[in-house]
């Protein structure tokens, strides 16, 4: 989408509805440099949602949404749990279709873009549930790594299936108790993210959503270096702050506290060698740009 | 916005030119060709303009599901790839779907059950995708015979079902399906169903368009819902999710949705008589006796007439070519002056009687049957002879024929 595509007519720009314009006036499409710090100062593509109040799945959203490279030409895939909640608000075309076929979704969708569109970027970003991701669809999930098909992989692990009421997931720790678990989880951890490395991903990151500058910084390295390469997964700690018994102010301290260098979800990453090497490339243009703009707006001063 | 240009009379990048589809399909030249079912398919889908087409093998569709794969290979098909399952075939080809593509794809009974999620879903979401049924056996113990069970189960997806008799209608069909299905007011799902192996498997004289000449590709802009391509403003969809919301309005906006999907199958109606020349073909409808039957049973039926008119037995037939949109009003007029229906069906619970029971006045006039399933061949003779003995007509016992 060119942004001159939500241009609204002059004419009718006061029967508009507002939130229209607002997105209009002053969202980050076409932004180059856009990300978390835009939050509260431009439109953004998620306002509302109906998650609990502190879920930490909304903050993730919101960091996630800001963060996205190119969102007038990314286009999402989610899947049936609390995140299907949210994907109504999400102002990027978005999908919601069954429960744990996402990634099967985004292949035949992201074959299609390109069919369609063999000269132009059109991203595609899955964002679902643990429950979605490793249990129902693993088996989607991981064809689509096997295939190679160029998009991001996102799953909100929340270490439960939230939204029909905390049964046991694949990602849920051994030893929790929970619903359809009566005597404790028997089996380990599903371990999805190095799964995810031996299965063709080309970058993979296991961490929390409780520093936005890291999700922007993990988002982008995903989108850019599937666009280029191949498969990329991002695991991101959303605590269900309702199924484990903490307060809506919660959610922020049970992600550090579950980051810490011994536990679940310490910072963990992986980058194939032709990842890296683009990520370096994407730096030193970054860096020509930066700079080109800077002496551009000396010279601007000078002038 | 900018000029939409007609991109008839153009070629496509293998040399096809674009034909207007009523031409194509009713004034281009045809050659008598002489094919099995799986390579009429093929020849359909090379003049179709497809995007995308995915595949996974089950008998009896594999064949036709890997010689379009060859035609991929030689870029006539945008894209093409095998998935994991038929669940994810039918995922992937409503991503595709959504992502504007015209898509194609083939399964078959049990892949038909596995995937069935997909089909409402499908529906719902507005999506012209079409899928070739060759029927076979769903139930244990295992059968890879042609059986028309899993057609009953589609019947109430919401998607468009049309059934096959010949290789000749599926070579015109596949390419009608895609005109009915994509038209703006209808703008849903086609199951194009035929009796697998009897269809797929012979040999048959099939008269083709000429393979330089094609469909018109598809526009996915003139659908009656956004196209996921953010080529058009995104906006947020709601202020409150649906789902979960146990209000009036809420329960009032799946209502009238699922209305509009079934809205959308009567308007399918019109477009389907103008492409099928009508919903349903018949003969002899003055007579007292008729066969109603789809797929393969006509061609049976069809015989037993001629046999029976051997014995001096006057019969009519009704050729169903349609199963959604249902032909109620014609299947009422035609069989109006018929004292017996006879329903030959290849399956064992009679799921097209029960729907001809359900539209016409004195419903007891329906004999439902004769019925073979599990894949067996349906003789002519079992026909006349089920005929003859409820007219209280003397018959040969079948069971003891060659004995
Ligand atoms: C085929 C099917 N089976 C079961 C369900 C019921 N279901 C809805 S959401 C859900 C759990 C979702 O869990 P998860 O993917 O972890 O997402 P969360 O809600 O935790 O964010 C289940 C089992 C369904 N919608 N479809
Ligand atoms: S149920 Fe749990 S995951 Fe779902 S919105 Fe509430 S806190 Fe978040």
């Amino acid at each position: 989408m060119s942004k001159e595509r939500i241009q609204i007519s002059e004419a009718l720009y006061d029967i508009m509805p507002s939130d229209y314009q607002d997105l209009v006036k002053s969202a980050t499409y076409g932004k180059e440099d856009r990300g978390w710090k835009d939050i509260g100062t431009s439109k953004e593509l998620i306002e509302q949602h109906s998650l609990c109040a502190g879920c930490p799945e909304s903050m993730a959203f919101r960091y996630i949404l800001a963060s996205l490279p190119n969102p007038e030409d990314t286009v999402m895939v989610g899947s049936t749990g609390c995140t299907s909640l949210v994907f109504p608000m999400v102002a990027v075309h978005n999908i919601h279709s069954l429960f744990g076929n996402q990634n099967a979704i985004a292949s035949g969708l992201k074959r299609a873009l390109s069919v369609r569109f063999p000269d132009r970027v059109k991203d595609v970003v899955v964002l679902a549930g643990d429950g979605a991701t490793v249990d129902i669809g693993l088996d989607m999930t991981l064809q689509a790594w096997f295939r190679q098909e160029k998009f991001t992989t996102i799953c909100f692990d929340n270490e439960l299936y939230a939204n029909t009421g905390g049964q046991e997931s694949g990602l849920m720790q051994k030893g929790f108790v929970a619903k359809m678990a009566p005597v404790g989880k028997l089996f380990d951890k599903v371990r999805l993210p190095e799964i995810a490395r031996e299965s063709g991903c080309h970058y993979v990151v296991n961490c929390t959503v409780s520093k936005p500058s890291l999700v922007e910084k993990v988002i982008r390295n995903a989108v850019h270096i599937a666009r280029e390469i191949g498969p990329t997964y991002l695991q991101l700690y959303t605590p269900c702050i309702l199924e484990i018994g903490k307060n809506s102010m919660e959610g922020l301290q049970e992600m550090r506290d579950s980051e810490k260098p011994a536990e679940r979800f310490a910072y963990k990453e992986y980058i194939s060698e032709p990842a890296k090497q683009l990520l370096t490339e994407l730096a030193a243009k970054d860096k020509e740009r930066k700079a080109a703009a800077k002496q551009l707006a000396a010279q601007a001063q000078a002038n | 916005m900018a000029e939409i240009k007609s991109v008839i009379g153009t070629q496509n990048k293998k040399g096809q030119t674009y034909t207007d589809a009523w031409k194509l399909l009713n004034e281009a030249p045809r050659t008598p060709s002489f094919f099995t079912g799986s390579e009429v398919i093929k020849e359909a889908i090379r003049r179709a303009s497809c995007d995308v087409m995915i595949a996974y093998p089950i008998t009896p569709q594999s064949e036709a599901a890997a010689l379009i794969g060859e035609l991929f290979a030689e870029g006539y098909v945008g894209d093409y790839f095998r998935g994991e399952s038929e669940f994810a075939v039918m995922s992937q080809c409503a991503g595709a779907a959504f992502g504007g593509a015209r898509v194609f794809t083939t399964t078959a009974g049990p892949g038909t059950m596995r995937a069935m999620e997909n089909f409402p879903m499908w529906a719902g979401a507005r999506l012209p995708i079409q899928m070739i049924v060759t029927c076979r056996g769903i139930n244990s113990p295992l059968s890879i015979q042609p059986d028309t069970l899993e057609i009953a189960y589609l019947l109430n997806t919401g998607m468009l079902v049309w059934h096959a008799e010949t290789a000749q209608d599926f070579f015109d069909w596949i390419l009608k399906g895609y005109m009915v299905s994509e038209e703006p007011d209808v703008h849903l799902p086609l199951a194009l169903c035929c009796d697998g192996f009897f269809v797929t498997h012979t040999k048959d004289v099939v008269n083709l368009t000429p393979a330089d000449m094609c469909l018109p590709p598809y526009d996915p802009y003139r659908s009656p819902v956004p196209c996921m391509d953010m080529e058009c403003p995104p906006v947020r969809m709601m202020r409150d999710p649906f789902v979960m919301k146990s209000n009036y309005i809420s329960y009032a906006t799946h209502a009238s949705w699922q209305q509009e999907i079934w809205a959308a199958v009567e308007r399918s109606r019109k477009h389907s008589i103008h492409w099928l020349n009508g919903l349903i073909d018949t003969e002899n409808t003055d007579a007292d006796i008729m066969i109603v039957s789809s797929g393969t049973a006509v061609s049976q039926g069809r015989e037993a007439i001629r046999m029976l008119e051997d014995e001096g037995v006057r019969c009519g037939l009704v050729k169903v070519k349609t199963l959604r949109p249902w032909p109620e009003e014609e299947i009422r007029e035609a069989t109006k002056n018929a004292k017996h229906i006879f329903v030959p069906e290849f399956n064992v619970t009679g799921w097209l009687a029960k729907e001809i029971r359900a539209t016409i006045p004195n419903p007891h006039r329906v004999h439902a049957g004769p019925h073979v399933c599990g894949g067996m061949t349906m003789p002519p003779e079992i026909i006349v002879s089920e005929i003859k003995t409820a007219l209280g007509m003397k018959t040969l016992s079948l069971a003891g024929r060659g004995s």
